[in-house]
């Protein structure tokens, strides 16, 4: 090749380059799905009914290298049940501004009730909202679930969930009343309006008082 | 800063905020400050695969002086701590922050004596980033976000409405260095 041609062919390599394909990864527009097991967002699960699967034993908050996992547990009862056993985590929050999505958490939790998801868009503008409470990490109802709190499958015991014979939710459960939460009892006759046998045995026990109209998973 | 401070007062229309907010979101100029392993992320976001230029970020400025985003890419020791201050402070107005990364956003898992827990100590973020580090679609999340913020900026006399309320906020709000629990 004649010398002065040389910075010519200098512009062949930038010309070349445009036949080649493009590496450039078009973010927001396309999201590259991530690899399987990537570790993003955490989750809780759900037993197949709705019922929680955290038991609140913190065994994540003690494995979590940067102390980002902050859990009370409280006792479950007949008229407020959250999990199948004897207790449930109350208050679970995930500092997003200290997690470093190691999954020791994962590896530590019994039940398999914490779990990690394939989100990663987190980012936000203020330390509070990166501050991820129960409501935020629970996840989302699937078909033949009911929200928790709700009484355990007639018949069933915290062991037979975890055999996995629970498959669904019991015909004509519905949503307890969540006292500990700051509910009234007379919220629940909108709730208990999926049979109308539970919700005339609700207006029935209603004037009664004591009992809370929603438990009667029985009925 | 400039023709917007000369102007009477309720001049600026709205309409004149949302083309200063597309101009400047569009030309965001980050400044070279890596100090970790974010910083790998960060200069893969402005590699070719990620190519941050695709929005306008066509390089790290090495001056300060010259850039309006701070990507604070890592963990900020104590002896850092001053070194980052004055490079927010000598770069020009408006300038933004972005802490990247859980170390610069609350000292992550480093919760000991060295490490400045969170860079908001020093200087204000506008956008916090978790992640350990944060892939780079999760600095262009930040990044877009971020955008947003600036698209949503005030001018003239709405700005220092804004600032006023701004600092009034803070001035109410809990100190970082008080804050308990997952806060802290």
């Amino acid at each position: 090749m004649p010398e002065f041609l040389g910075p010519v062919a200098g512009f062949g390599v930038t010309f070349k380059a445009m036949f080649k394909k493009r590496l450039t990864e078009q973010y927001p527009e396309y999201k590259k799905p991530t690899a399987p097991r990537f570790h993003g967002r955490h989750q809780l699960n759900r037993h197949p009914d709705g019922l929680e699967k955290c038991v609140g034993c913190e065994l994540c908050a003690w494995a979590c290298p940067a102390d980002a996992i902050y859990v009370e547990g409280a006792d479950n009862t007949d008229e407020e049940r959250y999990s199948p056993g004897e207790r449930y985590g109350r208050v679970y929050q995930i500092n997003y501004a200290r997690c470093i999505l190691c999954g020791l958490c994962i590896e530590a939790c019994p039940t398999r009730a914490l779990t990690m998801t394939n989100e990663y868009e987190l980012a936000d503008r203020t330390r509070e909202s990166l501050i991820f409470t129960k409501e935020q990490l629970l996840a989302g109802l699937e078909e033949g679930m009911v929200e928790s709190p709700h009484s355990i499958f007639p018949g069933m015991d915290e062991g037979d969930y975890y055999r996995g014979l629970v498959t669904e939710a019991a015909p004509g459960t519905v949503r307890q009343v969540a006292v500990s939460k700051g509910e009234k009892p007379d919220e629940t006759v909108e709730n208990a309006d999926e049979s109308a046998a539970v919700q005339e045995d609700a207006e029935i026990t209603a004037p009664g008082g004591s009992a809370p109209a929603g438990t009667g998973a029985e009925a | 800063m400039g023709i917007e401070e000369k102007l009477p007062s309720g001049f600026l229309l709205t309409t004149v905020e949302t083309a200063a907010g597309w101009v400047r979101k569009a030309s965001v100029f980050p400044a070279t400050f890596g100090l970790a392993c974010c910083a790998i992320e960060m200069m893969t976001t402005g590699a070719g695969r990620y190519d941050m230029a695709r929005f306008g970020m066509e390089v790290f400025r090495g001056s300060p002086r010259q850039a309006d985003l701070m990507i604070v890419a890592g963990r900020v020791s104590q002896k850092m701590a001053p070194v980052l201050r004055q490079v927010y402070d000598q770069m020009p107005n408006p300038k933004w922050v972005i802490s990247m990364g859980v170390c610069a956003s609350s000292g992550g898992m480093f919760n000991n004596y060295a490490i400045v827990q969170g860079v908001d100590h020093i200087v204000p973020v506008d956008i916090y980033l978790p992640g350990c580090p944060p892939r780079p679609e999760m600095l262009l999340d930040a990044i877009l976000k971020l955008h947003e913020k600036i698209q949503g900026g005030k001018l003239g006399v709405n700005r220092e409405e804004a600032a006023r309320e701004a600092e009034e906020a803070a001035r109410k709000a809990l100190p970082t260095i008080e804050m308990k629990g997952l806060l802290r």
